[in-house]
């Protein structure tokens, strides 16, 4: 089945695979995390109950994601070692710390505070449940701001020097640490988290206003999401932006690739919109192309010269295709936010926020693309580094372990039917708990008996669930 | 420098891998028990006793291997790739386990399934964590700076035995923190389940112990000279006592004599092998000094230890404050 895969091949395929589908949790729970401490927030100050409805809507929708992004996380962690460790002999000196403080001020802090946060508000009290949750929030956005440090140096290494057995060695952190790209993929990242999760929490409330447009809860909900959008959106499209004009000035083969400039434009790039990627004869065939724009928005001068991929050596390339593609998603999906944003904002300045049908349409069919923006994201950026982990210094080639190609395999396969078995079946626990109302039958429970227990997932059986999901079938 | 702050690093990894052992251990060791419950009230006790608290436990993982990467990254190049086929499995097995938490309440027709996924993951991880132990006393081959072994060299009668003493441990931990947490029927049952898991538990670590020095001649050494063979007489003493400790205290009304004692078993395992295995990271041939990153490296990563582990610690401590006291299975059906 693996026939003429080489080890390297397998092994990018799994950390590509993994890495893919553990991106989708963190992009869904860094922005549902601060939704949830913010509903909490609004709640305790309010009391308004609708909040408090909302809060506990998420928050089981939330404990699921959450639940597939640890475990996921946890093969990522040390697939460093198992697939790509002479990468981790080599870089372990400088990415392992940063990795080292993630665990230490993000992971525990979100295990530690997620159980209070899910089971504990009788037990502590709401100070301390909302002192929790911010603390969950909190953790996610450490989590991220120290991954994409790591990430970032791969991408823009700095502040390292390298010593006799080939490692890179530590010289200056703050230069590390805050490396030249990190600022804007941070910033791009967590915009993304944001925009995902408001997405979704749109997508649900559209679905209840469809179904009822007097609920009190899906219009909470949904008018949130839309004004998280607008807010948002034209922020991401800045930071994008901005990011874009850093990848230039540090990786410009990746911005040749995504652009499709196979070849130097000394006066003036044009634009490629669409095209078919052709690497046997370097061509963009087909291309609809705007003259002089590409220059315009790279260089900000419409005849500025810009470089092709004619000027890198061969084995330097990345793979221009993917790269091409996954970009153009990514930025479409963007600027279809934004249009969502703009849709709401004018339906509800007519006062036709919770009427327009059409709106709720477009806002249920956009639910996901959040995910699948970050997706290309990722994939642009990630197969935009290659052929190299650490950017012009190592090459994917050489940092590989040394584990035999039928190891790769079995495991790669036993990853492929595991995650699909698992995160299919949990993307089917989601989809279900979205496709119920809120609840507000609930609201006693601050006056109630205190629960001794105080741990109460079973409170989060629905005895009204019986029919069954086909995860495979999704 | 280097000398100290390695061997500081190495304290701390050690300690991050037993706080694992220990805290994993029991959760694990519930769901190695989870079928053996006589009802489903009883499941859902065993699993209510342990959801707010597994997802940190199963963080120290994370810490282990994740500071290994950090401050001795040749130990996890060299570790990783050697056990590549247990830690895959026991990465596979925790995804079913670790899911199985929130899964098993979203499904009436399915959650047999999950329940399955509990112990099969938590059986799965507890053995291939034994067997990469087992692996690892047994020593790993290096060669310039990576494994330079086979892919089956993990697969050993000795790796396989330390798997199932690990297994049974776990077990054991599960039981007592059970008895600990429960009352009424589901505590009895606990109380035999340790009696006879302690049993096995002890012979699991003799054996063990017996087969550890003949692993390496260094061992050996190790253990019956001097000074090592005072350690190799204390520390036999003190699992006498603990072995006392935890059949008194199923006896009686101290709830949580048995867990401690327990605990004080691992510890004190974990103690033993860190006496075979000073002052080596992987034996026979990688030492502490020699995988260690470079100074700035563990220097920069020593200041955020050293604030940070200890407030872990002390909320880590607080959110089982919180939770503290007998799980009532009443509680969670409103």
């Amino acid at each position: 089945m693996f026939d003429g895969l080489t080890a390297e091949t397998l092994a990018r395929m799994q950390f590509a695979f993994t890495v893919s589908f553990h991106i989708i949790f963190p992009a869904f729970s860094i922005g549902l995390a601060s939704y949830l401490a913010v509903l909490n927030a609004l709640w305790l100050r309010t009391r308004d109950d609708t909040y408090y409805t909302l809060f506990e809507y998420w928050k089981k929708i939330f404990a699921v994601a959450f639940g597939m992004g640890v475990v996921s996380g946890i093969v990522m962690s040390y697939q460093f070692g198992t697939n790509w460790s002479v990468f981790s002999d080599k870089t372990g000196p400088v990415l392992g710390p940063l990795m080292a403080y993630e665990v230490l001020s993000a992971f525990f802090l979100e295990a530690g505070f997620l159980g209070i946060m899910l089971f504990g508000r009788a037990r502590v009290g709401d100070g301390l449940h909302m002192f929790a949750t911010a603390m969950v929030a909190f953790g996610t956005l450490m989590s991220a701001t120290w991954i994409l440090s790591v990430n970032s140096w791969m991408q823009t290494p700095a502040g390292y020097a390298i010593n006799e057995v080939g490692q890179f060695v530590p010289q200056d952190w703050w230069q590390i640490v805050f490396n030249p790209s990190f600022p804007y993929r941070l910033v791009h990242m967590v915009l993304a988290a944001f925009l995902t999760t408001a997405l979704v929490v749109g997508g649900v409330g559209s679905l209840h206003l469809l179904r009822d447009k007097t609920d009190v809860a899906a219009r909470r909900m949904f008018s949130m999401a839309m004004w998280m959008l607008v807010l948002v959106a034209p922020m991401q499209i800045v930071a994008g932006d901005m990011h874009g004009l850093n990848t230039l000035e540090h990786q410009p083969a990746k911005v040749m690739a995504m652009e499709g400039h196979f070849d130097s434009h000394p006066d003036g790039a044009p634009l490629i919109l669409f095209g078919l990627p052709n690497a046997e004869t370097k061509t963009i065939d087909y291309a609809i192309e705007i003259p002089k724009l590409s220059s315009l928005i790279l260089k900000h001068d419409l005849n500025a010269p810009l470089a092709g991929l004619d000027t890198i050596p061969d084995e330097d390339e990345p793979p221009v295709a993917i790269v091409f593609w996954s970009f153009r998603v990514m930025v479409g999906l963007g600027f279809a936010m934004l249009g969502l944003a703009l849709w709401s904002l004018w339906g509800r300045l007519r006062g036709q926020l919770y009427e327009n049908r059409g709106l709720q349409r477009a806002s249920i069919l956009m639910a996901p693309m959040g995910f699948v923006a970050v997706l290309a994201g990722w994939i642009t950026t990630e197969v935009g580094r290659q052929p190299f982990t650490v950017y012009g210094l190592l090459r994917t080639s050489d940092s590989l372990a040394p584990v035999a190609a039928p190891a790769v395999a079995a495991s790669l396969t036993a990853f492929i039917v595991v995650y699909f078995f698992i995160f299919g079946a949990g993307t089917f626990y989601i989809l279900r708990m979205m496709n119920k109302v809120p609840a507000t039958r609930n609201l006693g429970l601050r006056d109630g008996p205190i629960r001794a227990a105080g741990i109460t997932p079973a409170q989060q059986v629905d005895p009204d669930v019986t029919d069954e999901p086909t995860p495979q079938g999704n | 420098m280097l000398f100290e702050l390695s061997f500081i690093w190495a304290g701390i990894i050690a300690f991050a891998v037993l706080t694992y052992v220990v805290l994993d251990g029991f959760d694990l060791g519930v769901g190695i028990l989870f079928p053996f419950a006589g009802s489903e009230r009883d499941r859902a006790t065993m699993m209510n006793s342990i959801a707010p608290v597994w997802d940190g436990n199963e963080t120290w993982l994370v810490l282990g291997g994740g500071g290994l990467f950090a401050v001795f990254p040749l130990a996890y190049a060299v570790i990783m790739p050697a056990l590549y086929m247990p830690i895959t499995l026991m990465l596979l097995a925790l995804v079913f386990r670790g899911v199985a938490f929130e899964y098993r309440w979203r499904t009436t027709r399915w959650r047999g399934v999950w329940d399955v996924a509990f112990f099969g993951g938590s059986v799965v991880a507890a053995i291939m964590q034994g067997i990469a132990l087992g692996a690892l006393v047994q020593g790993i081959e290096i060669e310039g700076r990576a494994y330079a072994g086979g892919w089956w060299d993990w697969l050993t009668p000795f790796s396989l035995i330390t798997g199932l003493a690990v297994l049974t441990g776990y077990a054991l931990l599960g039981a007592t923190w059970l008895y600990m947490k429960t009352e009424g029927d589901l505590q009895h049952q606990m109380r035999g389940y340790a009696r006879w898991l302690g049993v096995v538990t002890l012979a699991a670590i003799a054996l063990v112990s017996l087969l550890t020095p003949f692993q390496d001649p260094e061992y050996f050494r190790r253990w019956f000279n001097l000074p090592g063979s005072l350690f190799s007489l204390l520390v036999p003493g003190l699992v006498v006592a603990c072995s006392y400790a935890l059949f008194q205290g199923l006896k009686g009304a101290r709830d949580a004599q048995p867990f401690l004692a327990a605990l004080g078993l691992f510890v004190l395992g974990f103690i033993g092998i860190g006496i075979s295995f000073y002052p080596f990271i992987v034996p026979p041939g990688l030492t502490i000094a020699e995988a260690a990153a470079p100074d700035e490296s563990l220097m920069f990563t020593l200041v955020g230890a050293v604030v940070l582990v200890p407030l872990i610690l002390a909320y880590t401590a607080y959110a089982y404050w919180v939770f503290r006291g007998k799980i009532n299975p009443e509680e969670g059906y409103h």
